[in-house]
């Protein structure tokens, strides 16, 4: 697969700094080496590439935008949303997880204390372990706030008793970030603790059988009775909503660069395709219909990237308006490449429908990004309470 | 041996993922927006000798490359990957250099670094010459050991394998020695994000080739055309091994 060899019609070096290109050339090189080969059988025998990841921790993507005196990276956001795209072409379902991961680590790096962050970030920045974001339950999705796991206060411990539903990595993990209600209702009674695998009272729910993301196993979260110290909640009691938030704003931008990543790479096989694939005597590449069609696709592709790139820049320089851009990023970005890739599997033809095609597994495996880290129905909710707020 | 310098000399060559097209004019390839990388046997040639440094065998890293200022992108991969400082013997834009000129820079070089071992890839994927090497050696009347399959340090002297045809051969070399690294002498490491970071602050110089005795005008070797080759004929099934001999021999195959 060609997704490594970086052609200037997919201009995803454009305006980067030397050092981003750096980093970006070892995540394409990574991704094409030790992913794009085994991202079918992954996804195939949903694999949890536990060694690969940690292949790519070594290199420092455990832990991008957290601070290097727990084994971070120290990046920003821009640098992490260049790697995450760039990995995501070898596998994006991989690379969704390592940004869920990447996620859970930074709340604990920013919102814990500094007992909290040497206990916790140098083992989740090496993967020596893994982590899992928990805010969604059976009964709140899209209305998170309204949460119901309880964690009741008992001397220097709480009590949780409630479960989380389709969180990724799931049973897997060892790290849980978890949202739970040590107050009154709403979001200003929510608190965040962290969990640890083998704490007694936590299990987990059956493996979840999914379209896509497959090499990431997805469980529900259940908690009965569940002790946790006092010393696992990440900073105040009622400050848990406004942490989980913060956590997918970065959240919703890595998401976005999967899949920009996925539509990169969707691209290039298209192209690739339209060459080789010959009818009525010709290329397919020689069809007007179809070299409109490509370039379409590189047009909204870039496009989405600016978005995406533009709300990094903002999140990392604290800017007031950098909620709303992330949001505006992830709802456009994820809803412009899932449609990238589809158009890239039409081209394929009937060959666009096998799984010995990879384009299908990148249709498959985007498609999750415009429903999780906030639908992008909730997406145009924070867009539009900005807009008439104002 | 603690004040060991190893000099690697490296190039800027085209990805080796790219497809190639002839440029109009059949006397060059199209480079223009086109992905170009470190050359992967120079890659090699260089974890070695990170790996030997690492280990204590050597002091110093230095890399090297004779080429444009677009050749400065390599020598920070290089320095992410390990090197501690770099060197780029710059040609003018546009200016072309064959074997003869890079190994004339190389030398100029080893005589300011005084490095007790050159590496070098055996052969760039481009041009495919596999010829630096020895006539640098040449030039400085040092021993060579190239297809390094292993390479092991000892007191003044290195031990080379080669691959060579009849199988593998081991060297030992007085030091210092120019060895060229064949594609089984490792595996190359990805350079890591704080790595890339680190690199920033190495030293890259940069100095004229023509000060490094690197002749102005045509490199030594000129390439005098290119094609691409004949587009692929359909092919032809047989029925029977006598049919596919009989069809063999027709056709001068066999």
């Amino acid at each position: 697969m060609a997704s490594a060899a970086e052609t200037p019609n997919c201009l995803s070096s454009t305006g980067l700094t030397e050092d981003q290109k750096e980093f970006q050339k070892v995540a394409f090189d990574f991704a094409a080496k030790e992913m794009a080969p085994y991202m079918a059988e992954w996804d195939e025998k949903e694999i949890f590439p536990v060694e690969t990841m940690r292949k790519a921790a070594q290199l420092g993507f455990g832990g991008i935008y957290v601070k290097p005196d727990v084994g971070g990276s120290g990046l920003s956001r821009l640098d992490t949303s260049i790697i995450f795209e760039a990995l995501s072409t070898g596998c994006t379902s991989t690379t969704a997880y390592m940004s869920i991961h990447n996620m859970c680590v930074w709340m604990i790096d920013t919102f814990g204390n500094e007992e909290q962050r040497r206990r916790f970030c140098p083992s989740l920045c090496s993967m020596e372990k893994f982590a899992s974001y928990c805010l969604t339950e059976p009964g709140s999705g899209s209305d998170a706030a309204s949460l119901l796991t309880s964690a009741q206060r008992k001397g220097d411990t709480y009590v949780l008793n409630g479960s989380k539903a389709f969180i990724s990595g799931g049973g897997d993990t060892d790290v849980y970030v978890v949202m739970c209600r040590t107050g009154g209702p709403g979001p200003k009674g929510i608190s965040c603790l962290v969990l640890e695998k083998g704490m007694p009272g936590l299990s987990f729910g059956k493996k979840e059988k999914k379209v896509g993301w497959n090499s990431q196993p997805t469980r529900a979260v259940i908690f009965e009775d569940c002790v946790v110290p006092v010393d696992n909640r990440l900073g105040a009691e009622g400050q848990g909503f406004s942490i989980a938030m913060q956590g997918l704003n970065g959240g919703r931008i890595n998401i976005a660069s999967c899949s920009l990543g996925a539509a990169h790479a969707s691209v290039l096989l298209a192209q690739e395709h339209l060459t080789v694939r010959k009818q009525f005597g010709e290329p397919l590449a020689n069809n007007q219909y179809l070299q409109f069609g490509l370039a379409e696709m590189a047009t909204r592709l870039l496009a989405a990237r600016l978005m995406v790139r533009n709300a990094a820049r903002a999140l990392q320089e604290g800017r007031q308006d950098a909620a709303v851009l992330c949001s505006m990023a992830k709802l456009f970005a994820t809803d412009e490449c899932f449609g990238i890739c589809n158009q890239a599997l039409q081209m394929h033809g009937g060959y666009g429908y096998l799984k010995d095609y990879a384009v299908q597994q990148f249709v498959r495996d985007i498609r999750v990004h415009q429903i999780l880290e906030g639908t992008n129905e909730v997406m145009r909710m924070i867009v539009a309470r900005n807009l008439l707020q104002g | 041996m603690a004040a060991l310098r190893v000099l690697v000399g490296v190039k800027r060559v085209i990805d080796f993922a790219v497809k190639v097209r002839v440029a109009p004019g059949g006397a060059a390839v199209q480079t223009q927006g086109v992905k170009h990388s470190l050359n992967p046997f120079c890659e090699i040639a260089l974890e070695e000798a990170v790996r030997l440094r690492e280990a204590g065998a050597a002091a110093e890293v230095v890399v090297a490359t004779l080429g444009t200022k677009a050749s400065q992108e390599t020598l920070r991969t290089a320095l992410a990957m390990g090197a501690d400082r770099a060197v780029l013997a710059e040609l003018a834009e546009g200016a072309a250099a064959g074997p003869r000129e890079v190994a004339v820079a190389l030398a100029a070089l080893a005589r300011r670094l005084q490095p007790q071992l050159v590496l070098l890839g055996k052969q760039a994927i481009d041009d495919d010459c596999n010829q630096t090497g020895q006539i640098l050696a040449a030039i400085l009347d040092w021993p060579q050991g190239t297809f390094a399959s292993r390479v092991s340090l000892e007191p003044g002297a290195v031990q080379v394998q080669r691959e060579v045809d009849g199988g593998l051969e081991t060297l030992r070399l007085r030091l210092p020695a120019v060895l060229t690294a064949d594609l089984r002498l490792n595996e190359p490491r990805y350079a890591t994000l704080p790595n890339i970071m680190k690199a920033k602050k190495k030293p890259l110089e940069v100095v004229p080739a023509a000060d490094l005795g690197v002749p102005a005008g045509p490199p030594r070797l000129r390439l005098l055309q290119l094609q691409e080759p004949p587009p692929r004929a359909g092919g032809e099934k047989v029925e029977s091994v006598e049919s596919l001999l009989g069809k063999l021999r027709h056709a001068g195959r066999i």
